[in-house]
């Protein structure tokens, strides 16, 4: 009877139902979108963090941040007497790499390495060396009043001008120590062609590629690229084990050949760090930065908060603007839920006082109220689900792409990534295009990540769990009214 | 008491379905103390078709309320069998109306939204039988005001006169022991009218008390016993 009287009551009184079921629907709908979208970006987040510190880096240590000076000395490009030929009108041809390291931030002695590793608490630490491989290849058109040969790679109309036409291309280089990549970033990375480096590969000139950077550039595993005007075998191709976003960087060289191929020397511009457990990253995180004053510690919270670009953005909207926006829709379908109760119970006076009148107790009429409202909002709570699992499909089948950054990749981007260009043409059209080169490059250097949005049983549950409290509240607030309606009252009062 | 025969219904048993003695009902309404009944002492026998006649205000719906243990006397005894529902605890009170008292109201107060049968089944609900028990009991006193045929219909289906059968059949389906009914003719046209008296005189027949609060002479007349409440007070005005 219980059923059938609860049955009978919610679809005579369809409005009601439909609008309080409906209020729930949305609200829960938006808890489980926004909680999995929330889950989707934490993940996009590791993934972001993994695919440049490595899985199980617990912490970075690095150089401290710089000024960068002026057209500092990894900018420049040799113009001069071994800088390419002249031609008698005036005409450089050049075509010169240079590898550099960040001039963003300063680089720690390769000793470094050892002193984290002695630390109380620390597993593993392994250090890398961060380079961008500039190349010029083109013709510039002397300036009379040019004399010393040398140009900053800046977009100010340098050295460009009518007839100059050339291209500037940079790639990420990663010195790594081939002996140990269980830290760092190539333990994120999985080898699709090819193999890893390896112990034996200290001294020569071998590189592992990234595979969105070979594909783009034509490189396969046997060829050669060329990295600081030396030429490196090609010996495999590496993807993120996280397959939406790309690797640490374009190309990875043992460490030993990047500090004497750019220059740095026995240097290191990242230690990464793992710790021998979660409870240990604190501690180690503090013994770290008093070790090494001078150095820039961060933990994976700190590396969190750095993931920047649309990713971060997102992360910010979910968080803010989603949870504030589940909780408001779930406090009005709750709302709803009571006043709807309440205005009912004052509606059934009658009824009520004649169910106690033929002896129903006040626990079956409350029960028997909470009920109905319990009903109402579950009856939300599924559509609830079933619209939220409906945004969660539709969020996975779009797979929008997010983009992140940070500034480990953006420096390691360094002067941008990729190419720019001037071609000989009207106004120095050519240096416009360097400029763009450098600075426009920096954004693209960003992981793009497609978001997705996990969906758990427990979330689902919660959903539910979300809505039957909602109800119990109604129900309970509703129950009590009509507790206290004494049955002589109720039927005096229609009477 | 006066104690006398209606031409076809057996006399009353001696033992008294209701005993009040003293009973004093006041409440407040709009500020000011209102003595809606004022030292009462009567006894309803056991089997006795009983009418409360009276003006409005007169206390009628009170003492109504009072013998349906749906309020409590301000002063007074009042017994039914052996629970003196002026001290009985709200749990009590409870089962007192669940089991021994049916009620029948003048606007039938009928669940729209449930059957005829599913509203007689309300009646049952707090008694705790098996679906058989009740499906029984609900066939019967559905049957006994004669409307087995509409057993599936809701209440916006029935004419006024089956809706107050089907809340007479949810009063007696729990067969109790007394049948208190609040103006049961007053939202019917006399044919109506009728067709309630007959069924309520023929439960009477069987052995049921009942108690009838009425405006209508014509109802009042076929009682046994007549009783008119005035100002608080009761006078038995039987001829």
């Amino acid at each position: 009877m219980y059923w059938t009287y609860l049955r009978r009551e919610l679809s005579g009184r369809k409005k009601q139902t439909i609008i309080v079921a409906t209020g729930m629907a949305i609200a829960i709908a938006l808890v489980i979108v926004v909680n999995s979208l929330s889950a989707g970006v934490r993940d996009a987040q590791s993934q972001a963090l993994a695919s440049i510190y490595g899985v199980g880096t617990d912490l970075t240590v690095t150089g401290a941040q710089v000024e960068p000076a002026a057209g500092g000395p990894g900018s420049r490009f040799d113009f001069g007497d071994n800088g390419g030929s002249t031609t008698s009108d005036g005409t450089t041809s050049l075509n010169q790499s240079r590898l550099v390291t960040d001039f963003r931030r300063a680089t720690l002695a390769a000793s470094t390495v050892g002193q984290v590793t002695s630390i109380d608490g620390v597993a593993a630490a392994s250090g890398a060396l961060s380079l961008t491989n500039m190349t010029f290849d083109g013709e510039l058109q002397q300036r009379p009043s040019s004399t010393d040969g040398q140009q900053p790679p800046s977009g100010d109309g340098g050295p460009g001008g009518v007839g100059s036409s050339f291209t500037v291309d940079s790639f990420t280089v990663l010195g790594i120590d081939p002996a140990d990549t269980s830290v760092g970033p190539l333990s994120a990375v999985e080898v699709s062609q090819g193999r890893e480096l390896t112990s034996a590969d200290a001294g020569t000139d071998v590189a592992v590629l990234d595979a969105s950077y070979a594909t783009s550039s034509n490189l396969a595993v046997g060829g050669q690229v060329d990295v600081g005007g030396t030429p490196f075998e090609i010996v495999g191709i590496v993807t993120s084990t996280t397959s939406d976003a790309d690797t640490a960087a374009n190309v990875y060289i043992p460490l030993d050949v990047a500090q004497t191929l750019s220059g740095a020397g026995d240097v290191v511009s990242t230690v990464y760090v793992q710790a021998a457990s979660n409870d240990q990253i604190s501690s180690v995180e503090a013994d770290l930065t008093a070790a090494l004053p001078d150095a820039t510690v961060s933990s994976q919270t700190t590396l969190a908060s750095t993931v920047s670009g649309s990713l971060s953005s997102a992360g910010s909207l979910i968080t803010s603007l989603g949870s504030w926006l589940s909780v408001i829709v779930l406090a009005v379908a709750v709302a709803l839920a009571v006043l709807f109760t309440i205005s009912g119970i004052s509606r059934r006076t009658r009824e009520i006082g004649t169910l106690k009148a033929i002896g129903w107790s006040n626990r079956r009429v409350v029960g028997q109220v909470a009920g109905e409202s319990v009903a109402q909002t579950l009856i939300g709570g599924a559509a609830g689900v079933a619209l939220g699992l409906l945004g969660v499909l539709a969020i996975n089948l779009a797979a929008p792409t997010i983009s992140s950054g940070s500034p480990a990749q953006a420096g390691a981007a360094g002067f941008g990534g990729g190419q720019g260009g001037g071609d000989a043409g009207a106004g120095g059209l050519g240096s416009g295009g360097l400029g763009g080169g450098f600075g426009g490059r920096l954004a693209q250097s960003a992981t793009d990540i497609v978001l997705h949005a996990p969906l758990s049983l427990w979330l689902v549950l919660a959903a539910l769990l979300l809505a039957v409290a909602g109800g119990v509240v109604a129900g309970a607030i509703g129950g009590w009214r009509a507790s206290r309606l004494s049955p002589a009252e109720a039927l005096r009062d229609v009477a | 008491m006066i104690e006398t025969d209606v031409a076809g219904l057996p006399a009353p048993s001696p033992v008294p379905a209701y005993r009040l003695e003293g009973v004093t009902k006041t409440y407040r309404q709009k500020g000011r103390v209102v003595q809606a009944l004022k030292g009462i002492d009567i006894e309803i026998a056991e089997g006795d078709f009983v009418t409360i006649q009276g003006p409005t205000g007169g206390g009628k719906s009170t003492l109504l309320q009072v013998l349906g243990a749906l309020d409590k006397p301000t002063e007074g005894e009042v017994m039914i069998g052996a629970t003196d529902l002026a001290t009985a605890s709200g749990r009590r009170l409870e089962k007192v109306r669940a089991g021994e008292i049916g009620f029948v109201f003048q606007a039938f107060n009928l669940i729209p939204t449930l059957t005829a049968a599913e509203n007689v089944g309300m009646g049952l609900e707090p008694l705790g039988l098996t679906r058989a028990e009740r499906a029984d009991r609900v066939r019967d006193a559905l049957g006994r005001v004669g409307l087995t045929e509409r057993a599936d219909h809701r209440p916006g289906e029935l004419s006024g006169g089956q809706q107050q059968r089907v809340a007479i059949a949810r009063a007696i389906a729990k067969r109790p022991r007394v049948l208190l009914a609040d103006e049961p003719t007053g939202n019917l046209d006399e044919a109506m009218r009728d067709e309630i008296l007959a069924v309520l005189e023929q439960l009477n027949a069987e052995g049921l008390t009942l108690l009838v609060v009425t405006h209508d002479s014509a109802v009042a007349r076929r009682a046994r016993r007549r009783l008119r409440l005035e100002k608080g007070t009761v006078r038995d005005i039987t001829d």
